[in-house]
């Protein structure tokens, strides 16, 4: 299928989400559905790091937290519209997804991991310190009753993420089937190898971390106006990094589909227990779900059941291997 | 701030102190990143773990925090070693531990937070011992007991790890296992069982500096995450599974921290230790005392 006619049939699929989203008719549903549409941006935005190069990022909460605070300083400076501020966060983002990918990613993967964890440590502590986007006070956004062809705000927003979904996916797939997805794929089954046979693989990776920081930006450059009150504690959640983590894991992690399903299905898992439940078991049954995935599934539901056309690269079960991460400093 | 001599030499001093604590948090991440190659990010909520154990046992029967930290070794030994099993059957063998395995580890990082957060909720919790409270007086200088006395034992912890890597013939081995494990096999030494047990002890040194933690400060379930960035960025700038430079790059740590937090303010200490961190990955990854 060719990339046009699969973002016609993605957008569709999008119209029809936000069509049965009206007929329920309940304010409610956009609510919870704007989370899982969050949910799947950032899985898609993880997995093209994650997945495709085999290089684990669990800032994801700093990226997402970026988008966001780059709308609340937009908004002190000048407000403008969200799509914007979409636009913004994403360059944002995707400008310290390169900083952080150029200063790690040369060495061993597990520093960049490393290097990602601590990075969302510090953007805490320097959002927290500065009072111009409200410190540790947080910031309120106040959000506009309604905008006229949508009616209600949460229905723009919820079309905005619908629309940001759409084209995370897409970039995912054109990614995938592009030269440069196979210059992924070699860095994530043998660096050591792809760096012989002259692929550009820093030049390839800092692509990567790029689009993956800018996208996890875009998904969080709505987030403001969503929540209404910004705390670092809510914009830089743990949740956040383990669920944009767990999803493509869960889901799979060779193709744009394994983040799709792996968000909506946990997103909605999570919603639903939210409200039957409570929120801090919810993240409980995330986290084992995590653990369990990894340890007894390890290609995720896609991996179960064989939704892939393509037989598996490799038959002997090894995807990374230790060389991979290629020698010791 | 007006600068003073004072100041300056109280901030080294307890920076000095703070940092033989982050050595001692550090060590357990030495043994296992540093000399397995094992990525355990989920080590500091063991050590909130050990801060718990800690706390629970003082909260109930009074007993002093560091005696039962030590009390509590074999039990988290115990957990490591289940873990590393768990790790090595589920990712180490099939080569995939690059990704998998740090997903899992951040699994049981997120389990052990929430799981705690659960049982005790966000509040901070606190020990009791005769030496929280008093504070000696040097002439102008003030080096309160509750530093102090996790700082020596720290210390006094290091040695013994490193007298036991260098020393005897386990320790030896687990050195060993990191270069060339085929090397060890022909001397029939299970490498396995050599990672068991080195693995064991860096999450039984989790105990320990979890008690070192909740003397220093009061703890709730997310403190750990500020040990993460700070913990590998001692290991790294210390040279990678080397003691000596563990405890070298903790006290520079410490001291920066100390002086940035006297000077500037203490929201900012969290920052400094990811300064450490990347100018050390950019400038010199081999570390301070590099291999």
């Amino acid at each position: 299928m060719r990339t046009p006619v699969f973002f016609v049939i993605c957008l569709i699929v999008g119209a029809a989400v936000y069509g049965a989203a009206v007929a329920l008719g309940n304010d409610y549903y956009f609510f919870a559905g704007y989370v899982v549409l969050q949910y799947i941006v950032l899985a898609t935005a993880w997995n093209i790091l994650g997945g495709y190069c085999g290089y684990v990022n669990f800032g994801s909460a700093a990226f997402f937290a970026l988008g966001a605070y780059s709308t609340v300083a937009m908004h002190r400076i000048y407000p403008v519209p969200i799509p914007i501020l979409v636009a913004i966060g994403g360059v944002v983002s995707g400008a310290v997804g390169f900083a952080m990918g150029y200063l790690t990613l040369r060495l061993r993967g597990a520093f960049f991991a490393i290097a990602t964890l601590a990075l969302a440590v510090v953007l805490q502590t320097l959002i927290v310190n500065w009072d111009f986007v409200g410190g540790s006070r947080g910031a309120y956004i106040v959000r506009p009753e309604s905008i006229p062809p949508f009616g209600s705000y949460i229905k723009y927003l919820f079309f905005i993420m619908i629309l940001l979904a759409v084209g995370a996916i897409t970039i995912a797939r054109l990614i995938e089937r592009s030269r440069l997805g196979y210059g992924f794929a070699t860095i994530r089954d043998d660096e050591l190898a792809a760096e012989a046979t002259g692929v550009p693989t820093l030049r390839l990776k800092l692509i990567a971390t790029t689009i993956s920081g800018g996208l996890m930006g875009m998904a969080g450059a709505p987030f403001p106006y969503y929540i209404g009150f910004l705390q670092p504690s809510s914009a830089f959640g743990l949740d956040y990094a383990v669920n944009s983590i767990a999803m493509p894991l869960i889901g799979g992690t060779t193709s744009w589909v394994g983040p799709l399903i792996g968000a909506i299905l946990l997103g909605s898992l999570q919603q639903i227990a939210t409200v039957t439940i409570s929120s801090a078991v919810n993240l409980l049954i995330v986290g084992f779900l995590l653990v369990g995935f990894v340890i007894a599934a390890p290609n995720g539901i896609i991996g179960l059941v064989k939704f892939e056309r393509r037989p598996p690269r490799r038959t002997n079960g090894k995807q990374v291997s230790a060389d991979a991460l290629g020698p010791a400093p | 701030m007006i600068f003073s001599f004072d100041l300056l030499i109280n901030a080294v001093i307890s920076g000095i102190l703070i940092g033989a604590f982050y050595a001692a948090v550090t060590s357990g991440i030495t043994l296992s990143f540093g000399i397995l190659d094992i990525v355990n990010i989920a080590h500091p909520a063991f050590i909130i773990l050990g801060s718990y154990v800690a706390y629970i046992v003082n909260a109930t029967f009074g007993l002093d925090p560091i005696i039962t930290a030590i009390l509590a070794t074999p039990a988290f030994y115990a957990l490591g070693s289940a873990i590393y099993q768990i790790y090595f059957v589920s990712f180490e063998r099939r080569g995939q531990e690059s990704m998998r395995g740090l997903a899992f580890f951040f699994g049981l990082l997120f389990i052990t937070e929430v799981t705690l957060v659960l049982y005790f909720g966000v509040d901070y919790r606190y020990v009791e011992a005769p030496y929280i409270g008093p504070t000696l007086h040097f002439a102008s200088l003030d080096i309160p007991m509750r530093i102090l006395v996790p700082s020596l034992v720290s210390l006094l912890l290091i040695a013994v790890l490193q007298l036991f890597l260098t020393r005897t013939f386990v320790g030896r081995a687990i050195m060993a296992v990191a270069q060339d494990q085929l090397a060890l096999r022909l001397l029939a030494v299970d490498p396995i069982r050599i990672k068991r047990i080195a693995f064991g002890i860096s999450i039984a040194t989790a105990s320990l500096a979890g008690a070192f933690l909740i003397i220093i400060q009061p703890v709730e379930p997310s403190v750990g995450r500020e040990y993460i960035g700070r913990v590998f960025a001692i290991c790294v700038l210390g040279g990678m599974g080397s003691l000596p430079g563990t405890v070298i790059a903790a006290m520079l740590v410490g001291i920066v921290e100390s002086l940035t937090a006297t000077f500037y303010g203490p929201s900012w200490a969290p920052a400094v230790s990811f300064g450490f961190l990347l100018l050390t990955l950019a400038v010199r990854p081999a570390g301070l005392l590099g291999r």
